[in-house]
């Protein structure tokens, strides 16, 4: 599946957060959304998920525009947002169960694809346990577990390891990494981490509301004469 | 979209409110505390100050329990809604509020469904109330319990739209305290729960039309007149003329034109 971002820009009130923002994902690869706090990448989501609307540019899915035919764009999305979007006094299944039927999917499907997908997560022993209960890194693979749940081509995760332990943030980036490589499955990562990005990944680095590199980590860097995506962020950035 | 798709929909929005229902069981009895200390400790003591006499729907003199009992219907949907409404967009829902809206669905269908599955819950909750004034002496014609269910549906979709439209377009009225103060008290007490009009139009005849724009009254009366088996078009043509109105604003707040706050607050 093509998905191409055209001339992205978007304000609030006065203040400019995205600026002429354009790149194209490919198809079954990993790509990492670099950017430090406040670049714009949660604004950026909020645009492709149809949670802001578009002021300036389009986006592509396959061809659909998500400003003209936003319901077939939307079902090849799957979302996990930033914070938990999970209802802690459901039941892992009980929450996978409900997204299923805002997809229009029946009970008896919504409970063979959602043990489908918590079998593959290793969560079906927890599956009847309150969301409360488990551990944050057990919620955020619900939170993915769900979003794949309606057999979405693109998966945007937005920051999915912030308030995670070291371990379970490697862990949870390197199964995503398996998604794409088995499934097929396009990923966009927006994260301000770099030890979560591998120079083999597609790498947009987004500064200010301006998209500043995109490219393979190892292009952006010959590009930036620089040894590694560290230098290459600090040195677009200006972070220090 | 097919069909069955909103119906699965339709489905899957219901059962989790009543599951949410069933976890914060607790939470919904201590909510009926409220309109059950009106019911017998404000009753009693105002029984004497203030008598009623023989208005319709009904057709000897009442108790003023009975008389506030419909009243007190209102005020349970209208708690219930407002918090309910409020917390979708401002706190503890706001992450689930993202999930609704991610739905390939239109965004109309799908808040309208979850106002009315939060206006089920409310609904449960008065026949529980209806059940305890039983037991205390306010008896209802049988038919009565049925007839209002209609109207009992129709104010809480009526109150949850008024709750979204404040949530998304009042920006001053963030938490729950201004919205009891501003919204909640003034509609309740300038409304016909507790007092019938006329006896409002004899302290002040401005207030009394304050009261008569008030769709809140006129919510309360379509429960009062169906509950008594009785029809009254001209407080069932309001609700279901504001509710109508409210709606379409309220979901209008949920375009993506419009969603910043929901949105912004994960950057």
């Amino acid at each position: 599946m093509s998905i191409e971002a055209r001339n992205i820009s978007f304000r609030y009130g006065d203040k400019a957060v995205l600026e002429e923002v354009s790149f194209a994902l490919t198809s079954g690869r990993f790509h990492a959304l670099l950017g430090p706090n406040g670049a714009g990448k949660s604004t950026l989501f909020g645009l492709l998920t149809r949670l802001l609307a578009l002021q300036q540019g389009d986006v592509l899915l396959s061809g659909q525009s998500l400003k003209k035919q936003p319901a077939k764009a939307m079902r090849t999305i799957g979302v996990v947002f930033q914070q938990n979007a999970l209802d802690l006094d459901l039941t892992a299944r009980q929450n996978l169960h409900y997204h299923a039927a805002l997809h229009g999917l029946s009970r008896k499907d919504a409970r063979a694809r959602g043990d489908r997908e918590l079998a593959r997560f290793n969560l079906l022993d927890r599956a009847n346990d309150a969301v409360r209960q488990l551990n944050g890194g057990h919620r955020r693979r619900v939170e993915i577990a769900r979003a794949l749940l309606h057999q979405p081509s693109l998966l945007l995760l937005d920051e999915p390891t912030v308030g995670l332990d070291v371990a379970s943030r490697r862990a949870l980036n390197e199964h995503v990494r398996t998604l794409c490589e088995q499934d097929g499955l396009t990923v966009l990562w927006a994260t301000h981490l770099i030890e979560e990005v591998q120079e083999q990944d597609k790498v947009m680095i987004l500064h200010q509301g301006r998209l500043l590199a995109n490219g393979t980590g190892q292009v952006i860097c010959e590009e930036q004469n620089a040894q590694n995506l560290t230098d290459t962020f600090h040195k677009l950035t200006g972070a220090g | 979209m097919k069909a069955l798709d909103y119906w699965h929909c339709f489905l899957g929005i219901q059962t989790r409110e009543w599951l949410r229902f069933w976890q914060q069981r607790t939470r919904f009895a201590s909510a009926l505390v409220r309109p059950l200390l009106w019911l017998v400790v404000f009753a009693a003591g105002f029984r004497a100050v203030l008598g009623i006499s023989i208005i319709p729907p009904y057709q000897t003199y009442i108790t003023y329990e009975t008389y506030i009992v419909p009243g007190l219907c209102g005020m349970i949907i209208l708690f219930n809604s407002m918090q309910g409404a409020l917390s979708m967009v401002y706190d503890r829902e706001l992450g689930s509020m993202r999930v609704l809206l991610m739905s390939p669905l239109p965004r109309p269908f799908l808040l309208i469904t979850k106002l009315l599955a939060m206006g089920f819950v409310s609904v449960a909750q008065v026949y529980v109330f209806l059940l305890i004034a039983w037991l205390v002496g306010v008896e209802p014609p049988r038919w009565g319990y049925l007839a209002i269910l209609p109207a009992l549906v129709l104010t809480s979709l009526m109150l949850g739209a008024l709750g979204l439209l404040i949530a998304t377009w009042i920006k001053q009225l963030e938490n729950f305290a201004g919205v009891m103060n501003f919204v909640i008290f003034p509609m309740f007490f300038m409304s016909s729960a507790l007092y019938p009009l006329w006896r409002m139009n004899e302290a002040s005849p401005w207030l009394y039309w304050i009261c008569q724009f008030n769709p809140f009254t006129h919510a309360v009366e379509a429960i009062r007149f169906s509950l008594y088996l009785e029809w009254n078009p001209l407080a069932v043509g309001i609700t279901a003329g504001v509710t109508l109105v409210l709606s379409l604003f309220a979901t209008a707040g949920f375009r993506p034109q419009r969603t910043k706050i929901l949105a912004s607050k994960s950057a």
